[in-house]
């Protein structure tokens, strides 16, 4: 992890969130953008003050979405928390399992069976593919490109969410692992259909790639907007693409190498500048990241149980105790800290959630730009509201 | 009064087109329903999924997603409703103009889903406002909402344009305002719209 010093900038009070004055003429006009805004990916307000077009307060106003998930969790079994863990980020609920699962695994001292640890990588890098396919094609649409680079994402996802209907009976919500495993095998047609979309998918980024990264409008309008600086991410605890756009070389997958990750070859790809299109750039370059590990994993998929038959799953009582599992999501760093007292159900479960804790910046980031700018910054952060508010 | 079925095909064979106000009028208004583009949660995801390329909702006539409330036709309810955002919710059908209509679409819109148990969700959109129809999942997979769709339209299909059963916008008694819920000491002050919603007797 880079750490960046500058003691000149630090007694300045870098920290301090950038104050953009008004230039005295005429009246600053607010504007209420939601909680029923077409870009803001669902329902999210964003109180802003403009002077003419530009912006020079921004507030954003949570809880629309609040669905009370950590005290319904509380109040659960673990077991039965992982159904709720899909509906948190909802692009990527196979994700959430892991990291959840990653959490119970720590407090319990649980080993995972190497099968379901492969199965366990495909299936997250499968997500991350179609997550952050999707997240750029809703970035150009907030661009004003209505409907056809969605469309090419929405294409490509639909043959992952296939792959995940067959194997977990669900499109979206998978409800798929569980503590010590995964909860059914895969099938040796399941594998090869696998084989035959990942083989499919490198055409796919070429394509989205040809079609966007040279852009004339795109390029005018992402690069040196929305610049996010790496002190400032760092300090503001930022993770995910957006802190790796701003060049500092943190992924978590390479941090903590949990699951089997130390065993695949791929690189992190960092951004330079911390504008829109570095976090664009790296989206399209994680993704050909990802498909590498795909590959690697589909290659060394051992035989083997999915689930350690020691695994007890009725009846789960862990001993007292507290820990925290935390996975690379695609949309950063997400955690679960549990803290048990010995019951059925956790005492305290608290998310870490990438979304809400890399919106915090979104100021930083606005101040000073144009109106239409803050929907594409906002875009760029990419989160989903039900993660958010939780 | 509906043609006779049969002259209708015999004339149709003869190169005569007959049909009805009625018919025509609502096979207008039954073929283009134009959404209101507004997500709130997890099945806005596959809201967005039926209008993509597989599932291709605009044969339906209702790829047209409004930003704007005064121009759609119809709610797709997507989602959780939490009681924060209720107000909202009510406070755009209002601002739709007649004829309109709803779909509530998944468990959530329909009772408060998993979330039920909460403190903060709406145990369904149907105490504020009018709903046609329901769809049931978890999220409900594009089919189902695509089958909505079809349902709606074959509700706005059997519509008479005079007497009972009228769509509302035909009628000047039909309640046009719902009134906009707010947040009391407890709960959401009402709790259920009058006339919309009926509320469960309790037998003891």
């Amino acid at each position: 992890m880079t750490v960046v010093e500058n003691k000149a900038e630090r007694a300045e009070g870098w920290n301090r969130p950038q104050v953009i004055e008004p230039d005295g003429e005429g009246e600053l006009l607010e504007v209420a953008m939601g909680p029923h805004h077409p870009s803001t990916h669902g329902v999210f307000r964003m109180d802003v003050a403009l002077d003419g077009e530009r912006v020079v307060r921004l507030k954003p106003v949570f809880g629309y979405l609040h669905r009370n998930h950590e005290k319904i969790a509380e109040g659960a079994s673990y077991l039965a928390s992982m159904p709720y863990t899909d509906r948190l980020d909802y692009f990527c609920s196979l994700t959430n399992n892991w990291a959840y699962a990653l959490a119970v695994e720590k407090l319990v001292g649980q080993v995972v069976p190497e099968r379901a640890e492969y199965i366990r990588v495909i299936l997250a890098e499968l997500t991350r593919v179609q997550n952050h396919a999707s997240s750029i094609g809703f970035l150009i649409q907030e661009m004003g490109a209505s409907g056809t680079p969605l469309m090419y994402a929405f294409k490509e996802r639909e043959k992952i969410l296939d792959l995940f209907e067959s194997l977990t009976g669900s499109r979206m919500m998978c409800n798929y692992m569980r503590f010590g495993g995964c909860r059914v095998d895969v099938s040796a047609s399941w594998l090869d259909a696998t084989r035959k979309v990942v083989a499919g998918l490198p055409a796919f980024v070429d394509e989205f790639e040809a079609l966007l990264s040279s852009n004339e409008i795109l390029m005018a309008r992402c690069q040196g907007v929305g610049i996010l600086r790496p002190e400032l991410a760092i300090n503001a605890g930022v993770s995910g693409p957006m802190l790796r756009g701003s060049g500092v070389n943190y992924d978590v997958r390479k941090v903590d190498h949990y699951g089997i990750y130390d065993r695949f070859k791929f690189r992190i790809p960092l951004g330079d500048h911390g504008d829109i299109y570095d976090r664009y750039m790296v989206r399209i370059l994680e993704m050909r990241e990802s498909i590498k590990i795909i590959e690697q994993a589909l290659r060394d998929l051992p035989a083997g149980p999915i689930m350690d038959t020691r695994a007890k799953l009725r009846g789960f009582r862990p001993k007292p105790g507290e820990a925290y599992g935390r996975i690379e999501a695609p949309k950063g760093e997400l955690g679960f800290y549990l803290i048990s007292d010995g019951g059925l159900n956790p005492y305290r479960y608290r998310v870490r959630p990438p979304s809400l804790i890399n919106l915090t910046i979104l100021e930083d980031m606005c101040l000073g730009h144009n109106v239409a700018d803050v929907v594409l910054i906002f875009g760029s952060v990419d989160i989903v509201l039900g993660e958010v508010d939780r | 009064m509906a043609v006779d079925q049969n002259l209708k095909i015999e004339l149709g064979k003869q190169g005569i087109f007959v049909t009805t106000i009625e018919e025509l009028y609502n096979w207008g208004r039954r073929s283009s329903v134009w959404p209101m583009q507004f997500g709130l949660a997890c099945c806005a995801i596959e809201m967005i999924a039926t209008t993509m390329a597989r599932y291709d909702l605009a044969r339906f006539g209702a790829e047209v997603f409004r930003p704007s409330p005064r121009q759609a036709d119809l709610m797709i309810v997507s989602g959780t409703v939490t009681k924060k955002m209720a107000p909202q919710v009510v406070r755009l059908y209002n601002q739709m103009a007649e004829p309109r209509y709803v779909i509530a679409m998944g468990a959530c819109a329909i009772s408060g889903g998993p979330f039920k148990q909460g403190y903060n969700v709406l145990k369904g959109i149907d105490r504020y406002i009018p709903v046609d129809v329901h769809i049931p999942g978890c999220p409900p997979r594009p089919e189902a909402l695509i089958q909505a769709f079809m349902t709606l339209q074959k509700k706005i299909d059997g519509q008479p344009l005079t007497g009972e059963g009228r769509p509302r916008h035909l009628d000047a008694e039909a309640q046009g305002e719902f009134p906009v819920p707010e947040q009391g000491e407890h709960d959401l002050e009402p709790t259920s719209n009058k006339g919309v919603w009926p509320v469960p007797i309790t037998i003891r």
